[in-house]
């Protein structure tokens, strides 16, 4: 359909009045894309990273996420356990391959794990994200071998774990972590923002939480 | 689902919408609900209003380089495995997709939210070709399962009641057995999930819109609560992302401008539970995803409206805020505006796009209240535009005469809003009975068929503006 790419092209040009080889407009939408220029932050997330916690803490409680800290990676499957337990759930959790979930000391629960993408029968699926957004509560979870990305929507109940020192001020700052990543304009398959757990107000404006996606969304921040 | 417009018949839609209990409770719930949510969420941050002009401005940037950034956009894509289809009309871009469809042997397809499939009528096209379109959304699925049109465009099924509901799943969902209680919402969504859970699982394709498509890296992004847009594109082996020329956002910082002011404005929480962006198809060693990426860009008219009097339309981020504060939209709804896009946005968007003779007389549903532009994250001036189809319609001779000399008086106060406020209070009843007695008033503010019943003169001998007042709307 390059045609039909041609015409939309050449029509937006002759509606707005402009040419196709005009250089200056070009260099606008380069600089604008190359700088990537942060706009306006808001100061809600900002702070020390003590402060950038509790802020991220209380808007990820505000929207019916739980959070639990604990001091040390060790500690971490005792809590997954813990939160199993309190909800009544099988102590069972599928996991992708990620190598910072593998090396955790499993052995001390009597957690069984299953491992790879869901096919939509796991009750609860651990995660592990790459940042936590203070201003909003909000997770970043990305795509890859080691992360399936349904294992984030397809379970009942998502355990995400996060290091407090990834804990920052706004999206901005997980862009940078991205690029630092993949590259400047390189993204991987998939990035989720992830803000509390899934939910639906579609019959009659209440809010149900679990529309599709899961129930119970539980943070265990660490560090 | 059809995409038969009946704008042309606003009044009679109106009139019924009017005489319709069912629907005047559902509508209560717009009209309490979606107000004071996104007034608190813009009250909790200070920077709401400095943002919002921020993502006006950048509405404008990316509509007046709109052909550089496609070209860009169309790049990255392309460079990430994917690949783009250009689509001038409704025609082509359901032709694209019902041909990737065809060429997979796809039976089912399953599909997030995306108004602009509304628009091209995509479901009814997939029909036509034997293959099976499931909404995902609990609100599309809903309207879906009724053969309805959206009346919202982030809450399509807000006209509808509980007991609605329950009455078509029983209808549709033959296997539930009678002694099922559906009586609370809860039970509803459960089976819902259920039903949707296992088309999900058995998905040939999965079709989603776009809320923005960044132009720095090819990224599709779409923002939902439910999880639904996620399941419809990560379970599929391809993922096709239908959206319009415009959605083009520069880079992953603008995005998050924007994202700022989207859920803020629509649902009035401070962020949407899932905000996902997508870049091609997997990627070698990934263990999940699509195999597939494909990418329909739609025009369908939009090209056109850019250096003219409309261009501040092509704006909209489709946040639903005009509609949530409009007291037309309140009265009768989102169907009697007859066609995918209701509310003041659907009243600047749809004769745009279908046509001044089809739509022409939506521009007339509204009382010039301003609520809408004050409410708009990006700043639309709907109000003007309104006017300026009037305009055009009064010159195109399109109105009926009596419309013709009415608009003129109408103008006339429309232009004096101290007096016009005067006016509404001291003499509704008077300029209702000369323009009831002249015949002239049938399609305007202080009389119109709908505001007879609502809003001026009001049953309370209450001006709207009063009546706003006291439902906790500000004045201007
Ligand atoms: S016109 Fe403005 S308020 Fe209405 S849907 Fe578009 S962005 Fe939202």
């Amino acid at each position: 359909m390059s045609e039909a790419r041609d015409d939309i092209l050449a029509n937006i040009r002759r509606s707005l009045g402009v040419s196709a080889d005009d250089a200056s407009r070009r260099q606008i939408v380069a600089t604008r894309i190359a700088t990537a220029a942060k706009g306006l932050l808001p100061a809600r997330g900002e702070g020390d990273i003590e402060k950038r916690i509790a802020t991220f803490r209380a808007q990820a409680e505000s929207v019916a996420a739980t959070v639990a800290r604990v001091a040390a990676t060790a500690d971490i499957p005792a809590e997954i356990a813990h939160f199993l337990r309190t909800n009544n759930l099988p102590a069972t959790v599928r996991m992708g391959e990620d190598e910072r979930l593998a090396a955790l000391p499993w052995a001390t629960t009597a957690i069984d794990i299953t491992k790879g993408p869901s096919d939509g029968n796991d009750l609860s699926s651990v995660s592990h994200a790459e940042a936590g957004v203070a201003e909003t509560g909000t997770l970043a979870l990305v795509s890859g071998a080691h992360n399936p990305t349904n294992l984030n929507f397809l379970p009942d109940n998502h355990i995400v774990i996060i290091q407090a020192g990834t804990v920052v001020p706004t999206y901005e700052a997980v862009w940078e972590m991205v690029r630092a990543r993949y590259g400047k304009g390189m993204m991987p398959r998939t990035v989720n923002f992830i803000t509390g757990p899934s939910r639906s107000a579609d019959i009659e404006q209440k809010m149900l939480l679990g529309a599709h996606g899961p129930r119970r969304l539980h943070i265990v921040i660490v560090g | 689902m059809s995409v038969v417009a009946t704008s042309s018949r606003f009044k009679d839609n109106a009139h019924r919408a009017l005489g319709d209990g069912q629907l005047q409770k559902a509508l209560g719930n717009v009209r309490h609900n979606f107000i004071d949510r996104r007034a608190q969420a813009a009250a909790r941050l200070p920077e709401f209003d400095a943002l919002r002009d921020q993502a006006r401005d950048l509405r404008d940037h990316v509509l007046a380089h709109l052909d550089i950034y496609l070209d860009i956009y169309t790049q990255k894509v392309t460079a990430a495995g994917g690949h783009v289809h250009f689509a001038r009309t409704s025609e082509e871009a359901c032709r694209i997709i019902t041909d990737l469809a065809k060429a997979r042997g796809a039976k089912t397809v399953t599909k997030g939210k995306s108004m602009v499939s509304e628009e091209i009528g995509l479901n009814a096209a997939l029909e036509r070709n034997g293959i099976e379109a499931v909404e995902t959304d609990l609100g599309e699925y809903i309207i879906q399962i009724r053969g309805e049109a959206p009346s919202h465009i982030i809450a399509p099924a807000v006209h509808l009641n509980q007991e609605d509901i329950e009455h078509d799943f029983r209808r549709l969902h033959t296997w539930l057995p009678k002694d099922r209680d559906l009586t609370a919402p809860e039970s509803l969504l459960a089976e819902a999930r259920a039903t949707l859970r296992a088309k999900f699982l058995a998905s040939d394709i999965g079709i989603t819109g776009a809320n923005f498509l960044v132009a720095e890296t090819g990224t599709s992004v779409i923002v939902t609560n439910e999880g639904n847009g996620d399941l419809t594109q990560i379970l599929p082996k391809v993922h096709v992302v239908v959206a319009s020329i415009e959605k083009i956002a520069p880079t992953l910082e603008d995005v998050s401008g924007f994202m700022r002011v989207l859920a803020r404005s629509a649902t009035g929480q401070d962020m949407s539970v899932y905000t996902t962006f997508s870049t091609g198809p997997r990627r070698p060693g990934d263990v999940d995803g699509p195999e597939e990426y494909h990418v329909v860009l739609v025009d369908n008219g939009r090209s056109n409206m850019l250096g003219t009097d409309f261009q501040e339309m092509l704006r909209c981020i489709r946040c639903g805020a005009c509609m949530n504060h409009c007291p037309v939209y309140h009265a009768v709804g989102g169907h009697a505006y007859g066609w995918v896009y209701p509310g003041p946005m659907g009243a600047v968007l749809t004769p745009s796009l279908i046509g001044v003779a089809e739509a022409g007389h939506l521009p007339n549903a509204s009382t010039f209240c301003g609520r809408c532009e004050s409410a708009c994250p990006v700043r639309i001036p709907l109000p003007k535009l309104m006017r300026h189809w009037r305009e055009r319609e009064f010159e195109r001779h399109l109105s009926p005469a009596t419309v013709r000399s009415g608009l003129a008086l109408w103008a006339f106060f429309a232009k004096r809003p101290k007096l016009y406020g005067l006016a509404a209070r001291i003499g509704v009843k008077i300029l209702a009975l000369a323009g009831r007695s002249k015949g002239r008033f049938a399609w305007l503010p202080l009389a119109g068929g709908w505001t007879k019943y609502r809003d001026m003169p009001a049953p309370q001998g209450q001006t709207f503006q009063a009546m706003w007042k006291s439902r906790g709307g500000a004045v201007r």
